[in-house]
């Protein structure tokens, strides 16, 4: 049990001076790599939740794909950080005016409520035992019969990105020479080889 | 405080290796840094900490605007990336589902395919 408490709390530590530090960093490339040590530790935090697919998920879907995506951007664009954060004293005091505030709101909608543990027993489906069923056959036996509807909407929704991606970026360019494999392999012998006789001593 | 922490469950022994290998990487990485720091010879001077490219002062910044196209490439990767995030409980749980489930996939692999369609026909693969 102590053993437990303390990768809790280690991870929880670490996820939040992580947090702090992607927005504390000078570098922006550091900020996106503490950005994936704390989707680690959120991981890690899902695994001592019992959540192992969730754990997999983000370690798949966040650190393989997203946090990637954000480091190629914050290598590659053309932007200068240091010009960027010159105003920072000049905006502190607003910027920490609207933070207080969020925060007042937050406890006062947040702090009143209340989490009732005992309500888990009472749900729909209620988390099948690990050692009975694994997390991520459980949320199997759900997803696709029970929640039909949300797993389709979830496929158009991917559809609809992927098309909007094509439809905002693509563009071709003109006169660029391809490889058409096609073309290629269909040649016939009579369009590329021309047989010429030659006489001795005339040439071509 | 215990009482929030979920229950110590045996799967979590699962977990140990890669606890451990965490721990060695860790471990290996900082001793090569405080090695190299301590042991390492260093002797700097103004010529040896300056700037250098090919003997000349770097031109401007290694930042470069890059062609879209790559991001458009990373997009259609997370998207078959989250594809396939759903196909894993599915495969996993395919013998409880029954014949609705199965077809429930299908349909969703049929959308995903459309786009895919769409995707290559467009070009959107090609590299020009």
């Amino acid at each position: 049990m102590i053993i437990h408490a303390i990768t809790f709390y280690t991870f929880a530590t670490v996820i939040l001076v992580s947090g702090f530090m992607v927005i504390a960093a000078r570098n922006p490339v550091h900020s996106v790599l503490f950005l994936i040590l704390a989707f680690f530790n959120g991981a890690g935090l899902f695994v001592l939740l019992g959540a192992e697919f969730l754990a997999m998920i983000l370690v798949i879907v966040y650190v393989g794909a997203v946090a990637v995506l954000f480091l190629f951007v914050v290598m590659m664009l053309d932007i200068d950080f240091t010009q960027m954060r010159e105003g920072f004293l000049h905006y502190l005091p607003v910027g920490a005016l609207v933070g207080l505030v969020v925060l007042v709101e937050l406890v006062l909608v947040v702090g009143q409520a209340s989490v009732d543990l005992s309500a888990v027993v009472h749900a729909a489906h209620p988390t099948p035992d690990l050692s009975v069923r694994s997390n991520t056959a459980a949320l199997g036996d759900f997803l696709y019969t029970d929640f039909v509807y949300f797993f389709q909407a979830a496929g158009l929704i991917l559809l609809v990105a992927m098309i909007g991606a094509i439809v905002l970026t693509l563009r071709h360019r003109p006169g660029v020479r391809r490889q058409v494999i096609a073309d290629q392999v269909g040649r016939k012998r009579e369009e590329g080889v021309e047989i010429v006789s030659v006489k001795p001593g005339q040439g071509l | 405080m215990s009482d929030v922490i979920v229950e110590w469950q045996p799967y979590l022994l699962d977990y140990l290796p890669i606890i451990i290998f965490f721990g060695i990487a860790v471990a290996m990485g900082l001793a090569f840094l405080v090695l190299a720091w301590a042991i390492a010879p260093s002797n700097p001077d103004s010529e040896k900490v300056s700037a250098y490219e090919c003997g000349f002062n770097a031109f401007d910044d290694a930042r470069l605007k890059f062609d879209v196209r790559f991001y458009l490439v990373a997009i259609l990767f997370i998207i078959f990336d989250l594809e396939v995030a759903f196909l894993f409980p599915w495969a996993v749980s395919l013998g409880a589902l029954g014949v609705f489930g199965f077809w429930s996939m299908m349909v969703f692999l049929g959308i995903l395919t459309i786009g895919f369609v769409y995707e290559w026909k467009k070009g959107a693969l090609e590299w020009e």
